[in-house]
């Protein structure tokens, strides 16, 4: 029922939303469950595990109770909380875990099947058999225990991440946190203040306390305008700081764009902060506990501060005749409020026997609410006396058992809360977070006098830290009420009394878990389930633990909390992950080619973060093998060009480059010509081999080094450790220079043709030999050329700086197409080298040695190298080693398949006598018979006996007669041309 | 003879402006990185000096303006941008040419700092982070070198074969701050 004259509400813009299909009003400020208590809707949801009706229980970010989806498609989303989502025009949602209705609930049948539902049920029901838990029964409890679901599409709105940078971060805005930033910013600190609420000012927005006299919110607007005016503080609502992390980082989630329809393209929904502050003020409030008494769950029972938030912050009364019920002074204030707004309050009852009397209402002094009836909502509820019981007709009780700060952040870094036995709460431990002070109501200051003067204080501690000057300020005056809170967690009697509203976890189940020896406070969460899910217990922890405090003969203290953890409240995993979804997963790194290989129809694959061709399909062809087979017959026959600048290129320069290169390679390259060209093995410290390539000397202490596409990033590190690490003593440096140069591959017998077009200098066998390197002029472009091979053909790879490289590309694969040739990909550049048995990282894969890949001669016995002395290790180069070798097929299947592996002809193929396996393999056009490069026992020493290549997973079995790795021009006549 | 013809790490896809922000490629002529060599490092500073008027720079800093800055780099690193260097340097330095390894931006406007703090992970305030200062740092999932080169200007390098991504991640981040304004 809306309350003419109350609220911080626009009435002058109302605002039609929908709710289960069914349309209502509101207005600009509602929230959604202010809105529909204003419509007099009550019932909002049901609970998860007996479908029991429930309405809302709080008007904040813990509410349990009234979880709603909001969205459709790709944009649903699930358990959002009724209270924090703002109502705009075309908000529709809808009530979860109830079928076919809201307000008729098949599965409210559970509810009867309640007596077999308690702690435990699950874990001692559905026991045996065993295969039947993960088939049938999940299956059917997630079903019908439940909150929301998702829709199972894509995600399509888009979430943001960002860094924050400040002196002082101060955690919500209530009076306190207010005072401390209003404190901070005038000694001019960089302010960042933070309130998970579309407005700032906390509970004083929700009360009719006077501050500095005049209204809270008006004190709160002057202190707003104030803040906004200084440069120094950022104000940041919607926003809940959701955790705390070493060295003073915060993470918070930002709710942009929840509270309309109006989304711009590119503008997030969420924003997910991470805030890194010198020091930090926590002043979070703190949150009101119910009082479980038997069926405490209806609609209409909420907490008695939700009420007066309702009433004076969206001028709602969430009924017609109340009932107050509590154990602290605050019953007498929501009465107050309640009487003075027009409300009938049909009684106050106070569970403490010294409870102070009012002329305006009646008080039953020393009473408790043991139960309540009404089927959908509340029509009543039973009032236990000394006298004995009467029953009082109410639609809505307003209970309050005190409050509890909210200490979670302090907890964050295993800090632990203490008990306050005066307060009967939890309060923060000082310093449990370094450079955090907690201050205000989540400090256990429950009153607004109190919580601007600990904003005073903690403000002027914080800036004293950070040297700053604190300006004088004296705090406003403030209401000053006593709290006298009568410890009362639950009313005895028969029945159902909720405690965890959102798991459906009651008295008895804790007493249970208590029973059957669960009795440490972690496990008995872990065996009723309380304090999970998406309010993780802000409602019922404490009561929970103090009910298992008084079953195990405890003391509070002693039993202790259950550790709270970050997130503070939910966030959806889209926010953490904002901006790496799909593509964004990982930077993509295009060649200089990717352009034209793309308009090529060329297939990309990814090679690391690389996008490399994998062929390029011809018109006529349907598969990648018809392409494939026609590069390689292109490059052994004509000639083809490659784009190989993915592989990583180092320059090496300085005094001791010749003698670095000896140290970090298996062979000697001090010794090498400067205009030569050698291939290198390089070791990883335990012996194994890390990366291959080919170095080349540019000058007396220039060379250039080149790794695997794979390993360029590793290798640099490498180098980089080995320098500083190993060997400071030489002068050296290393610059990678991967990016600089586009580098092609021109292969095949062709190729001088077509370089000789293209490259001022005369290129001949005597200029420039197998292994010769050095500059030339490329079309008019400084350029550098290297006769090496990756293919066995007369081949060179020439490079021009990057910028050129996409032109020279398009020269380049036009010039090998009127040589008969063209561009070649991936696939025939693996075929052309498995017919030459080079090997790759498919060989070099990290269990290899030198030895194992026939590279063993290459480790020189002139010289000591990384890995070396653990390359001699016992067992590295002894008889049965799987070694390198060829397989050609000769039975009747001809296929062979990578990662298969080798058995003896006759022997069983089970693991015991596995004798090794297939690395790589391919179709070659040029042999025209399927080849495969494989380890295998004492391989090299078994050429021309026959094994047996089994895929088991796959089945295929293939006779292959063992040979040399090396299938194609043994002698290696065609690359020296 | 055909010609080869130069094309930009961000050619075609800059420049753009979203809201009050202006991403564009910078033309910042020849770029050549300096490594001294042992024991170097003071004579290379006073070479510099006299060729160009800016020592070689300390951690996190930068100098010089548009057509002739030097970058600090990381570790025995700098980036010496627009001069050509000259033979003195080689002997003090490993130099080598980088005129094309890097994709070089210019982010500039009003809210540069708001879209640079959707990406980059340091405090990039201006009272923290001032003109010439510069880190070697993420942007996004890439690793950049960052310099702020104006009061509401910097200039941002990754490797050039990122250039995409980079412009990908920096739109994106330009649309979200421009849809609050």
């Amino acid at each position: 029922m809306r309350i003419d004259g109350k609220g911080l509400i626009d009435r002058n813009s109302p605002i039609e939303f929908e709710f289960d299909g069914v349309s209502y009003s509101g207005y600009q400020g509602d929230t959604l469950a202010s809105a529909l208590l204003a419509n007099e809707q009550r019932l909002m949801g049901r609970s998860f595990k007996y479908h029991r009706p429930r309405g809302v229980l709080t008007a904040g970010s813990e509410e349990p109770n009234a979880l709603v989806t909001v969205g459709q498609g790709g944009t649903q989303e699930p358990n959002v909380r009724a209270t924090m989502q703002e109502i705009y025009s075309g908000l529709s949602a809808r009530s979860q875990n109830r079928w076919p209705s809201l307000n008729f609930d098949l599965l409210s049948v559970n509810n009867l099947a309640a007596p077999f539902l308690g702690a435990g049920f699950y874990y001692k029901t559905f026991m045996w058999p065993k295969s039947f838990w993960e088939k049938l029964y999940e299956p059917i409890i997630r079903r019908a225990a439940g909150l929301g679901a998702l829709s199972g599409q894509n995600n399509s709105d888009k979430y943001e991440s960002a860094y924050a940078f400040c002196d002082i971060l101060v955690i919500g805005a209530g009076p306190t946190g207010l005072m401390a930033a209003l404190i901070a910013g005038r000694a001019g600190a960089d302010v960042i203040l933070a309130d998970e609420n579309t407005l700032m000012g906390g509970r004083l927005l929700a009360e009719t306390d006077a501050v500095d006299g005049k209204a809270g919110h008006i004190w709160v607007d002057e202190v707003l305008d104030e803040l906004r005016a200084m440069d120094n503080v950022r104000l940041m609502t919607r926003t809940t700081v959701s955790g705390a992390y070493d060295q003073g980082t915060f993470s918070a989630l930002e709710r942009v764009l929840h509270h309309t329809n109006d989304r711009p393209d590119g503008a997030p929904l969420e924003t997910y902060w991470r805030i890194s502050a010198k020091r930090s003020i926590l002043a979070a409030g703190a949150l009101e506990r119910p009082i479980a008494f038997r069926d405490n769950d209806r609609p209409g029972i909420m907490t008695a501060g939700a009420v007066r938030a309702y009433l004076n912050h969206w001028g709602v009364s969430p009924g017609r005749n109340i009932t107050i019920f509590g154990n602290t002074n605050d019953i007498h204030r929501t009465a107050r409020d309640l009487l003075s707004a027009g409300v009938h309050v049909a009684a106050v009852i106070d569970s403490r026997h010294d409870a102070p009397l009012s002329d305006d209402y009646q008080v039953l002094r020393g009473a408790q609410v043991c139960g309540s009836a009404g089927r959908t909502g509340l029509e009543s509820i039973t009032v236990r006396r000394a006298s004995g019981e009467d029953r009082i007709h109410t639609d809505c009780l307003a209970m309050t058992g005190g409050w509890n700060p909210s200490v979670h952040l302090t907890c964050h870094m295993n800090g632990r809360p203490v008990w306050d036995r005066e307060l009967a709460a939890f309060v923060p431990s000082p310093d449990a977070v370094p450079g955090m002070i907690a201050a205000g109501a989540c400090n256990g200051a429950f009153s607004t006098a109190a919580c601007l003067r600990q904003g005073i204080e903690s403000a002027k501690a914080t800036l004293t830290a950070l040297s700053l000057k604190t300006p004088n300020v004296s705090a406003p005056d403030a209401e000053n009420a006593p709290y006298e809170i009568t410890q009362l967690w639950s009313v005895p009697g028969r029945g159902r009394a909720w405690l965890d509203f959102q798991n459906d976890v009651t008295v008895k189940d804790v007493k249970q878990a208590a029973t059957e020896n669960f009795r440490s406070v972690e496990h008995m969460k872990r065996y009723t389930t309380q304090g999970m899910a998406t309010d993780q217990g802000k409602n019922s922890n404490v009561a929970a633990l103090a009910i298992l405090a008084d079953a195990t003969g405890r003391g509070i203290p002693e039993t202790g909390t259950t550790t709270f953890r970050p997130p503070y409240s939910p966030i959806a995993i889209a926010a953490f992950g904002a901006g790496a979804e799909g593509s964004g997963f990982k930077p993509q790194r295009f060649t200089t080619s990717h352009h034209a290989s793309v308009a090529r129809n060329a297939p990309m694959i990814e090679a690391g973060l690389w996008y490399r061709p994998s062929y390029f399909p011809k018109q006529g062809e349907t598969t990648w093998r018809q392409s494939c087979d026609r590069e390689v017959n292109m490059v052994r026959q004509a000639v083809g060009v490659c784009d190989v600048s993915t592989l990583g290129k180092i320059d090496i320069q300085g005094p001791d480059a010749g003698a670095f290169l000896d140290f970090v390679y298996t062979n000697v390259f001090s010794t090498l010509k400067v205009g030569r060209v050698r291939y290198g093995l390089m070791l990883r410290e335990d012996g194994y081999v890390m990366d291959d390539g080919t170095t080349a000397r540019l000058g007396e202490n220039h060379y250039v080094m080149t790794t695997t596409t794979a390993g360029a990033g590793d290798v640099m590190k490498h180098l980089e450790f080995v320098h500083q690490g190993l060997r400071p003593d030489l002068d050296v440096s290393f610059t990678s220079v991967t990016e600089q140069w586009a580098q092609f591959a021109v292969a095949g017998p062709k190729s001088r043709d077509l370089l000789d077009e293209l490259i001022e200098e005369t290129i001949d066998d005597e200029s420039w030999p197998f292994m010769a390197c050095g500059s030339v002029q490329v079309l008019g472009i400084p350029g550098r050329l290297f006769r090496i091979s990756f293919s066995g053909e007369h081949a060179y790879e020439v490079a021009v700086p990057a910028s050129y490289g996409a032109s020279l590309f398009d020269v380049l694969s036009e010039r090998a197409e009127a040589l008969g040739g063209g561009l070649y990909g991936m696939e025939a550049l693996n075929v052309l080298r498995i017919e030459k048995g080079f090997i790759t990282h498919a060989e070099i894969h990290g269990r290899t040695t030198a030895y194992d890949v026939g590279m063993g001669r290459m480790v020189s016995q002139k010289k000591d190298c990384i890995g070396k002395t653990m390359s001699e290790r016992p067992g590295l180069e002894e008889a049965g080693r799987e070694r390198l070798v060829g397989l050609k097929p000769i039975g009747e299947s001809k296929q062979l398949l990578a990662g298969a592996h080798l058995y003896n002809e006759e022997a069983e193929p089970v693991r015991t006598s596995d004798q090794g396996y297939v690395t790589s393999v391919c179709y070659s056009p040029t042999l025209e018979t399927m080849l495969g490069l494989a380890f295998l026992a004492d391989g090299p020493e078994r050429y021309g006996e026959i094994v047996k290549m089994v895929d088991h997973l796959r089945g295929v079995t293939t006779l292959c007669e063992i040979t040399n790795p090396v299938f194609f021009d043994p002698d290696g006549g065609r690359v020296r041309g | 003879m055909v010609n080869l013809i130069a094309k930009s790490p961000c050619h075609g896809i800059l420049p753009i402006t979203i809201g009050s922000v202006t991403l564009s490629e910078e033309d910042v002529g020849v770029i050549h990185s300096v490594s001294p060599y042992k024991g170097q490092k003071k004579a290379l500073s006073v070479a510099m000096k006299s060729a160009y008027g800016m020592a070689y720079p300390a951690a996190n800093r930068s100098a010089g303006k548009a057509g002739a800055r030097i970058v600090w780099f990381g570790h025995a690193q700098a980036m010496l941008m627009g001069p050509e260097p000259n033979r003195e340097l080689s002997e003090l330095a490993a130099v080598v040419d980088q005129t094309d390894a890097w994709a070089v931006v210019r982010l500039e406007g009003p809210a540069v700092e708001d879209v640079l703090a959707r990406l980059v992970p340091v405090d990039l305030r201006s009272t923290s982070f001032k003109r010439g200062h510069t880190a070697r740092t993420l942007l996004f999932h890439m690793s950049a070198s960052v310099t702020r080169v104006g009061e509401k200007a910097f200039q941002i390098m990754v490797f050039r074969s990122m250039a995409h991504t980079l412009v990908h991640d920096l739109k994106r981040a330009m649309e979200g701050v421009a849809s609050r304004s």
